[in-house]
């Protein structure tokens, strides 16, 4: 609970994937909010043109250009971007290679298309090189962005993203592709990156987080925690429940009770209310099973709730609270 | 424009028309279905159940899958990634059908047009050169490439040989839906197009004449290629290039005859989508997209429904009874299964209303609903709940 501790104090790049589907731009969002808590400036960065970081934070489409979309307590920043993969190739040629009219031409003959379309590695080494040079800027001799958060592609594709290196190699031996490659693998696997890996207490979302983190951890990339999202409290308690999953709940005393309320009490309702109680015991007998195979990765768990209602702007800032007090942010 | 629709049931009072799943299945006109949404919304169970579904009801039927989570692959038998179709064990055949599946393996898929479009020694070149490697093992579009010049295969080899009336496709797990459609032209006109005969241009003419041929244009390009790229890439890109030049032409042919395959009227899309913002937002734009290409749409197929079970009672009205009870200090137990009914009836609502505006955007599309399971469908008699509950 709020100790003041943050577990990871120093990480200056935090990666958010998941499998689709389980809520990781939710995720990102929430932590983007949670870190820039007290003051700090983070930077939220999506790069799949996706659009979903507008969408959480019910702001208008992002463009290549850092947009601030929320302010967190105690004045805290949260910008955002939207990296596109041309917009970062044609920045990155100015800036290395003062281009100027090439690259009009370059686009004409189809070479920024191939650079960010078909050639292999390169469209990875251009997105995650925009984050890594978000990482290192720098001000007036301290960095412009406290944290920087990485909604990142999911975790089927999330090692071939991140690992760069590996995929240029193949490619280029020597040379410049290679070189910025190099910087970016330098810094993924420091102490100042890590990969949070989200999921939800269903079988295949697990698997995907377990295998997932075991596939960084062979590629050399440092897992960081596991957030397990929309987490539904057990409203019946745990005696109630082995009953529930077996229908052994008493219907009469249901009936009674609806009818006490005023309501109408029904066989329908109130075997539509025991169905019910039976779904909710077998999901949670599910769930627990997941949360042990969770608690095997071995790695620090946080816990999102599910919001009935989902979620909202006023909903992102009721999980960013969340991750607070359990020490990721 | 309003998409095609096929297999459309009776229209209820409000709301989709119903998607008949049956008699998609059972029209023998239906001869490729191909499952499209956004990632982790059960496409490929979805295709599986279909699949399953289909050949138990006589139809001789094969299933490619891209990405099949490991159990479900090992109900299917697809514990090998051999790019083979195999029979899936336990299907019920009583009715004369049969079950193939197969899980795609892009690298090999690609290596195999290579090899049966060129000499060999010619293959060897190209299957040795490091640009190749790269492109046919990482490029993000080539598993949809793949994908697509796979099914184009197994629907040539059901047409030849007669094994198979009915194909079923489950779509790669793309940055977007739309990616499965887009990514094939986009390597197709890549390997087509101008960019290429640059590149080309040098080893075929070479020096001087080459440079009156094009504009100074073209220098300021390979310079600056070399520049960002580094000579050796470029170079084995130009030797990959050349050792295509047979293959030129072919690429965007068979890219744009599997195109024209999906605008075929034996060609039925499904999309799925779960009752999420997003995934039903994916769908909306691939609905409009195929209505856009002419491309036959079947209908939604939306999974991961939360219906409530006491479905007359309303969040609000659970709410404020359980707290009357829970007041007068009587029927704890009531009480609870009203807070759970509460919680239940609200996701049921937040899953309708995000629905609604799938419906109002899109009233012609036939809908069909899954509901939302406890557990994970990894066995055969999973897929059998999942076709029977496509058909309720």
């Amino acid at each position: 609970m709020p100790n003041g501790e943050r577990d990871w104090d120093g990480v200056r790049l935090h990666v958010v994937t998941g499998k689709g589907g389980t809520g990781k731009t939710t995720t990102a969002a929430a932590l983007a909010l949670a870190l820039a808590r007290g003051g700090r400036r983070v930077l939220l960065v999506e790069v799949e043109n996706r659009q979903g970081i507008a969408q959480v934070f019910d702001a208008p489409p992002l463009s290549y250009a850092e947009t601030k979309v929320a302010s967190a307590a105690g004045g805290g920043t949260v910008m955002a971007l939207a990296v596109e993969a041309k917009a970062a190739l044609l920045e990155y040629l100015q800036l290395f290679y003062k281009l100027g009219r090439a690259a009009g031409v370059l686009e004409k003959f189809g070479a920024i298309d191939f650079a960010t379309t078909i050639a292999p590695g390169i469209r990875d080494v251009l997105l995650t090189g925009k984050v890594y040079e978000a990482v290192r800027r720098r001000e007036n001799g301290r960095p412009v962005y406290d944290a920087v958060v990485l909604d990142a592609p999911p975790t089927g594709r999330i090692v071939r993203f991140l690992n760069v290196n590996a995929e240029v190699v193949g490619l280029a031996k020597i040379g410049p592709i290679r070189n910025q490659a190099d910087s970016i693998t330098t810094l993924l696997r420091s102490p100042q990156t890590v990969v949070h890996l989200v999921t939800l207490l269903e079988e295949m979302p697990v698997q995907e987080t377990a295998d997932g983190a075991r596939d960084l951890a062979a590629a050399d990339l440092p897992v960081g925690g596991v957030v397990v999202n929309l987490v539904r409290e057990a409203v019946l308690p745990v005696r109630r429940l082995a009953a529930a999953g077996k229908f052994g709940l008493d219907a009469d005393e249901v009936a009674a009770g609806l009818a006490e309320a005023g309501l109408p009490a029904s066989a329908a309702v109130v075997d539509g209310l025991l169905v019910e109680a039976r779904d909710h015991a077998a999901r949670l007998a599910l769930e627990k099973r997941e949360r042990a195979e969770v608690t095997d990765i071995g790695r620090p768990v946080y816990e999102l709730p599910a919001l009935a209602s989902g979620v909202d702007l006023g909903g992102l800032y009721l999980l960013a609270d969340r991750l607070t007090e359990q020490g990721m942010a | 424009m309003s998409p095609t629709t096929r297999g459309r049931g009776r229209r209820p009072a409000a709301g989709s028309p119903r998607l008949d799943v049956d008699a998609l299945l059972r029209d023998r006109g239906t001869r490729i279905i191909v499952c499209c949404g956004a990632g982790g919304v059960g496409k490929t169970t979805t295709a599986a159940a279909l699949g399953l579904r289909a050949a138990e009801q006589g139809r001789s039927v094969v299933v490619l899958t891209i990405d099949p989570a490991r159990r479900l692959a090992q109900a299917m038998g697809l514990e090998q990634l051999d790019n083979t179709p195999r029979e899936v064990k336990g299907v019920d055949t009583a009715a004369g059908g049969r079950l193939d599946a197969m899980m795609l393996d892009m690298k090999r898929t690609f290596d195999e047009i290579v090899e049966s479009h060129s000499t060999p020694e010619k293959a060897q070149q190209i299957l040795a050169n490091p640009f190749y490697q790269a492109l046919s093992s990482s490029f993000a579009g080539t598993q949809e490439y793949m994908a697509m010049e796979k099914l184009g295969q197994l629907r040539a080899e059901a047409d030849r040989d007669g094994t198979w009336d009915l194909v079923v496709v489950d779509t790669p797990p793309s940055r977007s839906a739309l990616d499965f459609l887009d990514a094939p032209q986009r390597l197709g006109s890549f390997l087509d197009g101008r960019f290429i005969k640059l590149l080309l241009a040098p080893a075929k003419v070479g020096g001087k004449a080459y440079l009156k041929v094009f504009s100074s244009g073209v220098n300021l390009v390979t310079n600056t290629l070399t520049k960002v790229l580094g000579a050796q890439v470029l170079r084995d890109i130009q030797t990959f290039v050349a050792a295509l030049d047979t293959m030129f032409g072919g690429f965007r042919e068979r890219a744009d005859v599997t195109y024209r395959l999906l605008q075929e009227k034996g060609t039925s899309f499904v999309v799925v989508a779960a009752p999420e913002g997003d995934a039903l937002r994916e769908a909306s734009y691939f609905v409009d997209r195929l209505a856009g290409e002419r491309m036959p749409l079947s209908g939604l197929v939306l999974n991961r429904v939360h219906d409530a079970g006491a479905g007359s009672l309303s969040a609000e009205r659970s709410i404020a009874a359980a707290e009357t009870l829970t007041e007068r200090k009587v029927h704890p137990l009531t009480a609870q299964l009203l807070r759970l009914h509460a919680e239940r009836a609200q996701v049921a609502t937040r899953e309708k209303a995000l629905t609604t505006r799938f419906t109002a955007a899109h009233p012609d599309v036939p809908m069909a609903r899954v509901p939302a399971f406890a557990q994970d469908v990894h066995d055969l008699d999973g897929l059998r709940q999942v076709g029977r509950d496509l058909t309720a």
